[in-house]
């Protein structure tokens, strides 16, 4: 599904990732932790397309050359990014931006655009599912969310676009264990034999709950380590100093 | 061509009969164009006495100059002040004329093909349904004791009602391009709400069969007697065509006793090209009179047209207990400027005011926000609140909050609010990473920003108002 190889990012000219290397494979659940400044955010950014980088090498999602698609057109193929920082967009109803952007990936993909009834018959369904309040469904989006209804709303958006890649950037941090179980509860519902999850994560408590088949280690823009889950355990055990 | 025209004119002036569908008066401003056009018009002899003493006036006049948008000196002898309806043979004949450009937006705004070709003055030669559209409307109107036709009609008909109201609101002698108006004014429209009547409908200038081509000099005056109601859309959310590069319109707007008026804009004039040529001056003078106790005066104003946008909406609230609103989007682009706000004038007590505006500015283009809230010493107990929002897009435009505040009562209360705010990086690829592309992402952004007037506006208005103001801003991303 997705093929990152000899991936280079620059930003100011300075070297964020190099020789960055990943593949994901149709169902499967990647995590990549890191400690701050390794490079994890602009993985996300990138991937998402987001302007203001210098990047070479390839990076292929369903054989197609990422780097040609806009940003937009990344979202209508299925790549859907859990923003660690979710926008807050003044005087736009939180339904009608999910509404409008599900219509837009439907549209793009040929789908029928759903009308008013029928997309808040699946809001609701998706809503209450990860125990988001429907109320604040109909508030500005994000305008005075806590820090938790923001990810979770990321959580409720990814529900409901039903992306084929999932990147969520550090959703965990923030959360308390509740909201991080609701957000675990919504990833695990998604997965699929065809839906594939990049996690994004300084710790491993959210893995606690969501199992990865992978974990990578990042360290000064390169991954250094993979493996199983017991991955994520030993880094937990050693810190990322000492594990070098 | 010219000295035939003189001629007709002469030909006028001693009991001209000629048709005078194909008529235009010669170029110029000067007494024989006014009485031209007061006879072409069929007006009583006060009317044109009225004209001349605002022609008289305007002599001693200058133009202001205090606005920011400066504009390149205009040659008032060079002006046609009375042309009527094109021959069809001038004309554009099939919509495939047009600018492809244009015939995209109206695309975009969903306009049916018929609304297309009125807007760009085709003839339209097949039964045209708004006829009996407006036919049944007249109808309507007529059992409740309406009156809503052209001005020039009502000159004719209503005398007693014109004479008594038209200059009441703006002065003869108000200033150049409100007495310019006063002077030529050609048509537009007069609305009369009787006592206790709520107009059944929404009124507006598309179901009024002779409205188009009223041209630059568009005068309207609607009175709403007391305890009634009426609400009135101007305009259209699609571009207009027009090769009358100044627009000095004038609209007066009296409430009496309990009568409450809304009055709502949509303009679109053409705003020149992207380098900035061309485009429609727009110096429109709109002022409404609170006249009687509990009367109340609400103006919804959508701007995303004309080069320059100069006009002031404005409401005296005379009448004890009167209310004045003031909701205002206003779009500038490219190289469009708009020096654009309102003037709420409190003279009687618990007299309250509301004024919400929104500019956006994107690319090169200026935009001013200037208003005035005068409490004076007799409106007691009396209050404002203001909120003025700017919204910039990328860093070659300008925003400006120019508030003028006099509270002359100690009792009066008056509430100011002023943020500036730019569509950032971030909520852009937030947009575009659920899908939008940039143009609708910034279409959804400045709709939330400008949610709050959106809402004021009636129902079939709003929606496409909405489309127009993505449509406006397109190209001024990416």
């Amino acid at each position: 599904m997705l093929k990152i190889k000899n991936l280079k990012a620059d930003i100011d000219s300075k070297s964020i990732l190099n020789n960055f290397n990943l593949e994901i494979k149709p169902g499967e659940v990647h995590a990549i932790m890191g400690p701050n400044g390794s490079g994890k955010s602009t993985l996300s950014n990138i991937l998402s397309g987001k302007k203001g980088y210098k990047v070479s090498g390839e990076v292929l999602f369903e054989n197609k050359n990422l780097f040609e698609l806009e940003t937009e057109e990344r979202a209508h193929k299925g790549i859907f990014l859990a923003f660690q920082y979710p926008l807050e967009i003044p005087g736009v109803n939180t339904n009608i931006f999910l509404k409008t952007s599900l219509n837009a990936i439907r549209k793009a993909n040929g789908e029928k655009e759903l009308d008013a009834i029928e997309f808040l018959k699946l809001v609701k369904l998706k809503a209450k599912n990860l125990k988001f309040d429907e109320e604040k469904l109909n508030r500005q989006l994000n305008v005075g969310f806590s820090g938790g209804e923001k990810k979770k709303n990321e959580i409720l958006q990814m529900s409901i676009l039903n992306p084929k890649l999932s990147i969520l950037d550090e959703t965990d941090s923030g959360l308390d264990i509740d909201a991080l179980k609701t957000v675990a509860d919504g990833v695990n519902s998604l997965r699929k034999k065809d839906n594939s999850f990049l996690i994004i994560t300084h710790y491993q408590r959210l893995l606690d709950y969501i199992k990865p088949d992978y974990v990578h280690v990042l360290m000064n823009g390169k991954i250094i380590k993979s493996g199983g889950p017991e991955l994520a355990l030993e880094l937990e055990n050693k810190g990322y100093e000492n594990f070098n | 061509m010219r000295e035939k025209q003189i001629d007709k004119l002469k030909d006028y002036k001693y009991g001209f009969t000629t048709d005078i569908e194909n008529v235009r008066a010669p170029k110029g401003l000067n007494k024989e164009v006014i009485e031209f056009i007061s006879k072409a018009k069929k007006e009583p002899k006060w009317m044109l006495d009225w004209r001349m003493k605002a022609f008289e006036r305007l002599k001693n006049l200058k133009e202001p100059n205090w606005q920011k948008p400066k504009y390149p000196k205009i040659d008032y002898q060079d002006i046609y002040y009375y042309s009527a309806p094109k021959s069809a043979s001038e004309k554009p004949k099939t919509i495939d004329e047009l600018d492809p450009k244009l015939l995209e937006t109206y695309k975009k705004l969903g306009i049916p093909l018929q609304e297309q070709q009125r807007l760009n003055g085709i003839a339209v030669d097949a039964v045209f349904d708004s006829v009996s559209v407006a036919t049944t409307f007249k109808d309507k109107l007529n059992e409740v004791g309406v009156i809503f036709c052209s001005i020039s009609e009502a000159i004719q008909k209503h005398p007693e009602l014109v004479k008594k109201y038209i200059g009441s609101v703006i002065p003869l002698t108000d200033h150049y391009f409100a007495t310019l108006n006063s002077a030529v004014f050609t048509d537009g429209s007069f609305v009369y709400i009787p006592p206790g009547v709520r107009c059944p409908m929404e009124l507006s200038t598309y179901f009024r069969i002779n409205a188009s081509q009223t041209g630059q000099f568009e005068r309207t005056l609607i009175i709403a007697d007391k305890g009634s109601y009426v609400s009135y859309l101007e305009g259209c959310t699609a571009p207009m065509r027009d090769e009358n590069q100044l627009h000095a319109a004038n609209v007066e707007l009296v409430a009496l006793d309990d009568a409450e008026i809304k009055y709502s804009t949509v303009q679109n004039w053409y705003p020149g090209d992207e380098d900035g040529k061309g485009g429609i001056y727009n110096f429109v003078t709109k002022r409404g009179l609170c006249k009687g106790t509990n009367s109340k005066i609400s103006w919804t104003q959508v701007e995303t047209g004309s080069a320059i946008t100069w006009k002031y909406p404005s409401c005296i609230l005379q009448g004890d207990n009167s209310i004045g609103e003031f909701y205002s989007i206003a779009i500038t682009n490219n190289h469009q400027k708009a020096d654009t706000g309102t003037k709420m004038i409190h003279l009687g007590k618990n007299t309250k005011s509301k004024i919400i505006s929104k500019g956006i500015s994107a690319g090169f283009s200026d935009m001013t926000y200037r208003g005035l809230v005068d409490i004076s010493s007799k409106a007691k107990n009396s209050t404002n609140y203001t909120q003025c929002d700017s919204l910039l897009m990328g860093n070659k435009c300008g925003a400006h909050t120019v508030p003028y505040i006099k509270n002359k009562n100690p009792e009066s209360n008056i509430a100011h609010e002023a943020t500036t705010s730019k569509i950032s990086e971030e909520q852009l690829h937030y947009c575009q990473q659920r899908g939008l592309n940039p143009e609708e992402a910034v279409g959804l952004i400045v709709n939330g920003f400008c949610k709050e007037v959106l809402q004021q506006l009636p129902m079939e208005f709003a929606v496409e108002a909405q489309k127009l103001v993505g449509i406006s801003l397109e190209g001024s991303v990416g």
